[in-house]
């Protein structure tokens, strides 16, 4: 009786079409399942809940270290949708020293000034000095380079760097590269790492063995999510054929002022909220710039990224969380 | 004074340009846009990450004006050095006074897919 299996077969897709996700992005969602990756939404920003191989373990409790990644916070920057950006980088602060675990370390991800100002400078230095974690490692964004090539940022915050601020560190068996992609940037390109730098990170991972956990941070992604507004990096794919052989990569970025995520064998790619303001996504709006909310919804765009390591099964997992009604978000597993 | 096809496309120019500038003083000063040619001016507007417009053709000793209305620095820096603004805030401007003929390519080095041209003849 084929007229009733078709009957059966279209009762079940009106079925999948009434509650509320459409077949798109219901096959959407399962393509996200298929790798590991949980989204829930909450205050309309996409959660990532797990982001580790095992997204059925607890991976958030049974964690060897955790470290929190920031980005994005622009100080000196007093325009709508957020006049004050000191403010809520204190925020984010508060919510990373109300954390039930101390992180490790603090990693930002560039643009801590709008203008690249010594006094921009200076108030992020002062508020991140008010952290539980003392431990700041930091990589510029292109708003920290305006100036002399970037000498007042390297004078800073880029003792013991190479070339333009890159360098790299190992914390309890993971092996975490900070790299540049801010610096001499051609006309019409994205982001660009230089031949320089990219022989240093092949000669910095050489000797690694391939089940050295490998975290990778720099301002603008490392993958290219659109073109058009530069939001991506020229030479990323040579940086990215590096990390290869390794079996645990996490790239972790900022410069979008949003979450994006990506899974491409073993190297998992997230984007950062902002602490600042946010960003549209990509080509809903006529360019990059500071998108515009009302007062009250602000702290929902910004956020935190707690990343949690575990070291059986050698996975990172990686919780985002806003600065405002997130108590939700940040729950449940890492 | 015959006008040359040149020279109506520099009045084009100069016009508005010269509607700005009086209506900054004070009012007395009256300047005849055709009787100082080599005083050419030519503005670029940077909105929404995009120089505008993003190609423009000006005589030999126009100055330029770029002015910088996001909400986001940016920069014009020709590609062979040429010329190199500081870093525009909002509303900042910059300008750079062309005496030789030629095809000056500029970016943002801020945000280098914000490409424009001056071509100067």
């Amino acid at each position: 009786m084929p007229d009733k299996k078709q009957d059966f077969i279209d009762q079940k897709l009106q079925d999948l079409n009434n509650d509320g996700v459409d077949r798109r992005g219901f096959l959407k969602c399962m393509a996200w399942a298929g790798t590991g990756l949980v989204w829930t939404v909450s205050g309309g920003i996409p959660v990532s809940r797990a982001f580790a191989k095992n997204s059925g373990k607890d991976a958030g409790v049974a964690a060897d270290f955790s470290f929190v990644q920031i980005s994005d916070s622009h100080i000196g920057f007093n325009k709508p949708a957020n006049p004050d950006v000191t403010a809520t980088l204190q925020v984010a602060i508060n919510k990373i020293n109300a954390m039930p675990r101390k992180p490790d370390f603090i990693i930002h991800t560039g643009d801590l000034s709008q203008l690249s100002k010594p006094s921009e400078f200076d108030t992020l230095d002062q508020a991140l000095k008010g952290a539980s974690a003392k431990q700041i490692y930091l990589v510029p964004g292109e708003h920290d380079m305006l100036t002399d090539n970037g000498d007042e940022y390297l004078q800073r915050f880029g003792k013991g760097t190479k070339g333009s601020g890159y360098y790299s560190f190992d914390h309890k068996g993971v092996h975490f590269v900070g790299l540049v992609n801010v610096a001499n940037l051609k006309a019409g390109g994205m982001g660009s790492l230089g031949h320089e730098q990219l022989e240093w990170l092949e000669d910095d991972l050489k000797g690694r063995t391939a089940s050295t956990p490998i975290v990778l941070f720099a301002h603008i992604p490392l993958w290219t999510i659109y073109p058009d507004w530069g939001w991506g990096t020229d030479d990323s794919e040579q940086a990215l054929s590096y990390v290869k052989r390794f079996g645990s990569v996490t790239v972790l970025n900022g410069h979008i002022h949003q979450i994006m995520q990506k899974i491409e064998g073993k190297v998992s790619f997230h984007t950062a909220m902002s602490t600042a303001f946010p960003q549209p996504a990509p080509g809903t709006a006529p360019s990059a710039g500071p998108m515009k909310v009302p007062a009250d919804q602000l702290q929902r765009v910004l956020g935190i990224t707690d990343v949690n390591y575990q070291v059986s099964g050698g996975s990172l997992a990686v919780v985002d969380s806003q600065l405002a009604d997130s108590a939700s978000a940040a729950s449940g597993n890492g | 004074m015959t006008k040359t096809k040149k020279d109506v496309f520099l009045t084009g120019l100069a016009i508005p340009v010269m509607i700005a500038v009086l209506a900054l003083l004070t009012g007395s000063q009256r300047v005849k846009a055709n009787d100082q040619p080599s005083a050419a001016s030519a503005a670029v507007k940077i909105d929404n990450f995009v120089f505008g417009p993003q190609s423009i053709t000006v005589p030999v000793g126009t100055t330029v004006t770029w002015t910088n209305s996001d909400d986001i620095p940016h920069t014009a820096v020709s590609t062979d050095g040429v010329f190199k603004s500081k870093v525009m805030d909002t509303d900042e401007k910059f300008s750079y006074t062309f005496t030789k003929p030629g095809t000056y390519t500029y970016y943002c080095t801020i945000h280098p897919k914000m490409t424009g041209k001056i071509v100067v003849q």
